[in-house]
């Protein structure tokens, strides 16, 4: 890795990243940070510009203004020594059909410049398959496979050649519950070991359970880029929900910001003191803790924001 | 990159269903011809159709005849155009881009694959219609055959004189290729790159039958095409032969440098 990405431990670094189709601005200034190690959630609506960035990430698409560096040199200039270090899946996984998936994982292996013993070839193209769950002896054309295979089997791709940075675009489309469960499994063991993984995806549950850090586009403008800890953290209100809701809110008075049926949301730093005095005032407590925002919350308020 | 493209090629049931193609015209002509022995009036139908009726030594140049003005540019359009645009369809070619390939290194990979595949559809049809030549139509006489010219051709001649005539027709297909390449990288649809392909070559093909367009003629990528029958006059003709060479040297140039302008630069986001 070259010094500054030594430095500041940057695997994606954007500034102004802009690319215009004509009077619409796809990608609008975006200046992406995405440190090494990181689960990196990368929100948006479909639309909103999230593939046509992790395009201009790859050296697909060229920026029509701003810079990107990507495992800290500038891309697309440098690609030939950046893309080898990164594993990728792009708007869907794509085969050759009338080839199985293994002879297509050989193929694609076969065609860069940075070749490996036949037998290492071999042995990592069974390991990729047995990882995602396919069967590295499965002989069927790829033509014959589910969509949840051929999600796999792009995963497998990606997975190949030990990248130090993933970039997947939609990683559970097209998988069932258990197939996306394994697949978070498998995610987030490579990034235990160390593998940075930048994470593009519409859906906030998926993004809410494996990452770290959460960036979110709207429109071609991130709005919002944090860590997802930072992001749900305590908002110093308790949440109360109790039978005697008349009876508390007598008692709180002021203190309280929204009754909803029996939950209660009241303005408390400590949750636990409050819980003292509710129940030595006799006030019948079902269940009292901090309030978190969700996610979702926290998106739509950027939104609205933005 | 370039082996990779060949085993895609070679692994491809379409390729030799094209090649099955080339083959079963040239089988057709051969088994009618055998069986009626009802050959075109010399001067007329494709070139050596009527002197292989006494000398099937010269069928391969016949069969390359029958098949050189349509099947074969078809087939080599057909290809050409899916080089870019049928990985483009499939969505694999921005797979191969972030392996990664260079954009340049790829097309000449594509561009060699298509000559490659030329030069095996040439071969075989070759090869195969020698056959059905010595076994279904006549023998050579056993003083040699007899050349265009009417002088005759000793067998050495006669070998060689093919030989040249085949990398002849191979050249031939360089300016097909090179447009239909060309093609690839303007679209997602390898049938329209294949279409638009054709399209230049029926243009060609009209435009040659028009004498108000005579000064475009020898600029019009199928007018030298079937100059491999000069290869057999004696003395060999090689007028026609040298310009149908620079022709499809200016076609190779010219539209693989369009490819590249326009692939090297172009957002990939299919």
């Amino acid at each position: 890795m070259t010094s500054s990405a030594m430095t500041n431990g940057h695997v994606i670094q954007t500034r102004a990243l802009t690319k215009r189709y004509g009077d619409v601005r796809a990608v609008d200034g975006v200046n992406l940070e995405v440190r090494t190690g990181d689960v990196y959630g990368f929100l948006g609506a479909n639309g909103s510009g999230k593939t046509t960035t992790v395009r201009m990430l790859l050296g697909l698409v060229l920026p029509t203004s701003g810079e990107a560096e990507v495992l800290g040199r500038p891309m697309p200039t440098a690609r030939s020594s950046v893309l080898p270090r990164i594993g990728s899946l792009v708007e869907g996984p794509a085969a050759y059909p009338h080839l199985s998936g293994s002879a297509n994982l050989a193929l694609l292996d076969a065609t860069g410049s940075d070749r490996r013993p036949r037998l290492e070839r071999r042995n990592r193209i069974a390991i990729s398959l047995e990882q995602v769950g396919l069967d590295p002896a499965d002989r069927r054309p790829v033509r014959a496979y589910s969509q949840g295979m051929r999600q796999r089997l792009g995963l497998a791709a990606a997975l190949m050649r030990r990248p130090t940075l993933l970039i997947l675009d939609e990683p559970s489309n097209g998988l069932d519950p258990q197939g996306i469960h394994e697949i978070r499994a498998l995610l987030l063991q490579l990034n235990s070991q160390g593998t940075t993984i930048f994470l593009s995806s519409h859906l906030l549950a998926e993004i809410e359970q494996m990452c770290t850090h959460v960036g979110v586009l709207r429109s071609g403008k991130l709005i919002l880029q944090e860590h997802l800890d930072t992001l749900l953290q305590p908002t110093g209100l308790a949440t109360v929900r109790t039978p005697d809701v008349a009876h508390c809110t007598s008692l709180l008075g002021g203190y309280v910001v929204s009754v909803d049926g029996d939950r209660l949301l009241v303005r408390a730093e400590d949750p636990a003191r409050l819980n003292a005095y509710l129940v030595a005032e006799g006030v019948r407590v079902d269940e009292i803790g901090p309030h978190r925002r969700t996610l979702e919350q926290v998106v739509l308020e950027a939104e609205a924001r933005a | 990159m370039i082996v990779v493209e060949l085993i895609k090629m070679l692994r491809r049931p379409r390729t030799w269903l094209i090649i099955g193609m080339l083959i079963a015209l040239p089988t057709l002509v051969a088994v009618l011809l055998a069986i009626t022995d009802l050959g075109p009036r010399p001067g007329t139908g494709p070139p050596f159709l009527s002197a292989v009726l006494s000398d099937g030594t010269l069928f391969p140049l016949a069969a390359l005849g029958v098949v050189l003005p349509l099947l074969l540019p078809i087939a080599v359009a057909v290809l050409g155009g899916d080089a870019i645009a049928g990985e483009s369809q499939i969505g694999t070619l921005r797979y191969l881009l972030v392996r990664p390939v260079g954009r340049t290194h790829l097309l000449l990979a594509k561009l060699v694959t298509v000559v490659a595949f030329v030069l095996l559809a040439v071969l075989v049809v070759a090869a195969v219609s020698y056959l059905e030549g010595r076994l279904l139509l006549g023998q050579a006489p056993a003083t040699g055959t007899v050349s265009v010219s009417g002088s005759t051709l000793t067998q050495q001649e006669l070998a060689w004189r093919t030989v040249l005539a085949l990398g002849y027709v191979i050249i031939s297909m360089l300016g097909v290729a090179a447009i239909a390449l060309f093609f690839s990288t303007l679209t997602r649809s390898s049938i329209g790159a294949a279409l638009g392909t054709v399209g230049i070559l029926i243009a060609s093909t009209v435009l040659l039958g028009l004498d108000a367009a005579n000064v475009l003629h020898p600029f019009l990528p199928t007018r030298h095409w079937l100059a491999f029958v000069d290869l057999f006059r004696d003395p060999i003709l090689w007028r026609d032969v040298t310009r149908g060479l620079i022709v499809q040297l200016g076609y190779l140039i010219v539209f693989t440098l369009a490819a590249w302008a326009n692939f090297s630069t172009k957002d990939i986001d299919d």
